[in-house]
């Protein structure tokens, strides 16, 4: 994600190359750009037993003076509602801190898998690699799913916990927020693995033998010089892990209960089952808004290493 | 400093794969389960995989996400090839922060959202939903992905080689096709690959763009899945596993061999040194 436009000169350009830019740009702008325009303009529109269900539709062949009484209508109270119903805030909060909670365990889970891999000997590493990319390629539906037939009561980790007589009775961990935990941590560890593996294989391992040459003991190494080396990779995994769970659907809706509250999960209840266009598109604006921020600040931090890596 | 593998390393790799794994050898486990009680072990059994085969309803949808990824992941590419040229050897133009962040933005975007979105725009623009709709919202995010990696790979290519043609009097087009795209191709192959698994295995967006008669395979495994776990379902998605696992593996391999041969190919070019 680096931007070196500025070091490049400004070329002439044949008429060819000005169509391979147009093409492009101009797909992105009809189909990713002009929809998040519609979804703010029916974010100011009324629901109506209608097809579309929302009113005003804006139709330019009524004129000029009916588009004005149609942008009249438009109105924030949709949003108003949102602050008004607590479901949407505590939906946005509780995304957050499950997302942030998920994150956390990932990388808990993630830093000693890349460790392990960014030590092990040069012959493993393009097999080790392969092994954390492929789960990423089969499908993310069937991978939440296999998850289903483990936690539920009578499934495969209750029956080998009673077996082994860890516990009298099943655990209820299926529709509970753990599983969520669960669902997230194991779906995106490969998106934090990934820079976390290329910033530790990048580390020089000369400093760590000086700093072991100098009496300092493994662990405050690993505190003192690894860590802090590694921390680029970190914040990239973190960021690739906690921004798209903010937004997740599928995890909770399949593995979370009826009181795991997720934004994308109410967006998706809003949309389909109450059929209230006007307020799932302020509920996808305010997401948005919730998200312009780290996905920002992860684009910084990727400009920036791209700068120091050249 | 100790080299090799230390027990704490081997340790958190074991139990980190096995946590990658374990439960995808399960599924695949229980799908040759003769009970229809999908925890318990009945004997082994490929029953479930011929009633797959009766199963309509569930070869339709197939068939259709198969149509689905291969249109969107084709146009996806070629969209996706132009946009990553356009980034890396365009240059400035007006509006290229725009389309950088049009191309980035998508990889981080709540699926929600992009389906949403999409589904709104369809429906201003008065356009029917079905096939096509669910193909045009797959492209978009695939192109995205495509541009990403065919960038990657365009950055660490000298670019002398084409300088060197346009010199000697060759079209631009013709260069591209003759030097640039067989350089980078294994890249573009890398993209179309992603495009088509991503848009094999897409059930959000599909959800919000779709219309009557084309649902897809996701849709229906989903609303399967809600129902409670089966061994149906368990088959299908053991063959779904099965043929990623195959083109991942035969397309690394394919990869690998290329780069030995152009390195080969190099050494013999460029003489020893």
């Amino acid at each position: 994600m680096e931007d070196t436009s500025k070091a490049m000169p400004v070329p002439k350009r044949s008429l060819g190359a000005w169509g391979l830019i147009a093409v492009p740009y101009f797909w992105l702008l009809v189909f990713f750009l002009a929809p998040f325009f519609i979804v703010f303009k029916i974010s100011l529109s009324q629901i109506a037993i209608a097809i579309p269900p929302y009113i005003p539709t804006f139709d330019l062949s009524e004129g000029w003076s009916a588009f004005k009484d149609n942008l009249a209508m438009l109105s924030f109270d949709n949003y108003v509602w949102l602050t008004e119903d607590d479901l949407y805030w505590k939906s946005y909060l509780s995304s957050v801190q499950i997302a942030g909670v998920s994150t956390f365990l990932t990388l808990l889970l993630g830093y000693p898998i890349a460790y392990g891999m960014a030590r092990s000997p040069k012959e493993w590493r393009p097999t080790l690699l392969m092994l954390i990319i492929l789960p990423f390629w089969t499908s993310f539906l069937i991978r939440v799913y296999a998850w289903i037939g483990i936690l539920k009561n009578e499934g495969l980790l209750n029956q080998l916990l009673l077996s082994l007589g860890l516990i009298g009775e099943p655990l209820t961990i299926l529709n509970t927020n753990t599983a969520v935990y669960i669902g997230i941590v194991y779906s995106y560890l490969p998106f934090l693995v990934l820079p976390l593996y290329a910033s530790l294989e990048k580390l020089d391992i000369s400093l760590l033998e000086a700093a072991e040459d100098l009496g300092c003991p493994p662990w405050r190494a690993f505190w003192q010089i690894t860590v802090p080396l590694s921390l680029p990779g970190v914040i990239a995994g973190c960021f690739l892990v906690f921004i798209p769970a903010v937004g997740e659907f599928v995890i909770p809706d399949l593995l979370g209960g009826s009181n795991t509250l997720m934004i994308g999960k109410t967006l998706w209840v809003e949309f389909f089952a109450n059929r209230d266009w006007p307020v799932s598109s302020a509920v996808a604006v305010i997401l948005l808004l919730l998200l312009v921020i780290p996905i920002v600040l992860f684009q910084n931090q990727q400009q920036k290493m791209a700068e120091k890596d050249a | 400093m100790r080299n090799g593998p230390t027990w704490f390393n081997v340790t958190s790799l074991v139990l980190g794969f096995s946590f990658l794994y374990l439960p995808i050898v399960l599924l695949v486990i229980f799908s040759f389960n003769e009970s229809r009680l999908v925890t318990v072990w009945g004997g082994f059994s490929t029953k479930w995989y011929g009633e797959l085969f009766q199963n309509q309803q569930l070869l339709d949808a197939a068939w259709v996400t198969l149509k689905v990824a291969f249109l969107s992941a084709s146009i996806a590419t070629v969209l996706g090839t132009m946009a990553a040229l356009v980034l890396v050897r365009s240059g400035r133009f007006v509006g290229r922060s725009l389309f950088s962040g049009m191309i980035f933005a998508p990889l981080v975007m709540p699926e929600v959202i992009l389906g949403l979105s999409l589904l709104l725009l369809f429906v201003a623009m008065d356009q029917a939903r079905g096939f096509w709709t669910v193909m045009i919202a797959h492209t978009t995010f695939a192109m995205c992905y495509v541009a990403v990696v065919v960038q990657s790979r365009l950055v660490g290519f000298d670019k002398s080689v084409e300088e060197a043609a346009e010199d000697l009097g060759c079209p631009p087009a013709k260069t591209f096709f003759q030097i640039t795209l067989p350089i980078i191709f294994p890249g573009v192959i890398a993209g179309w690959m992603l495009a088509f698994t991503l848009s094999l295995d897409d059930l959000v967006i599909a959800s919000f763009t779709t219309g009557p008669g084309a649902t897809t395979l996701p849709m229906k495994i989903y609303s399967q899945v809600r129902l409670g776990v089966t061994p149906e379902i368990n088959a299908v998605c053991t063959i779904l596993v099965g043929l990623v696992t195959i083109g991942v593996i035969a397309a690394s391999l394919v990869t690998k061999r290329q780069q030995v041969q152009r390195e080969r190919d190099e050494r013999l070019a460029f003489g020893p040194h």
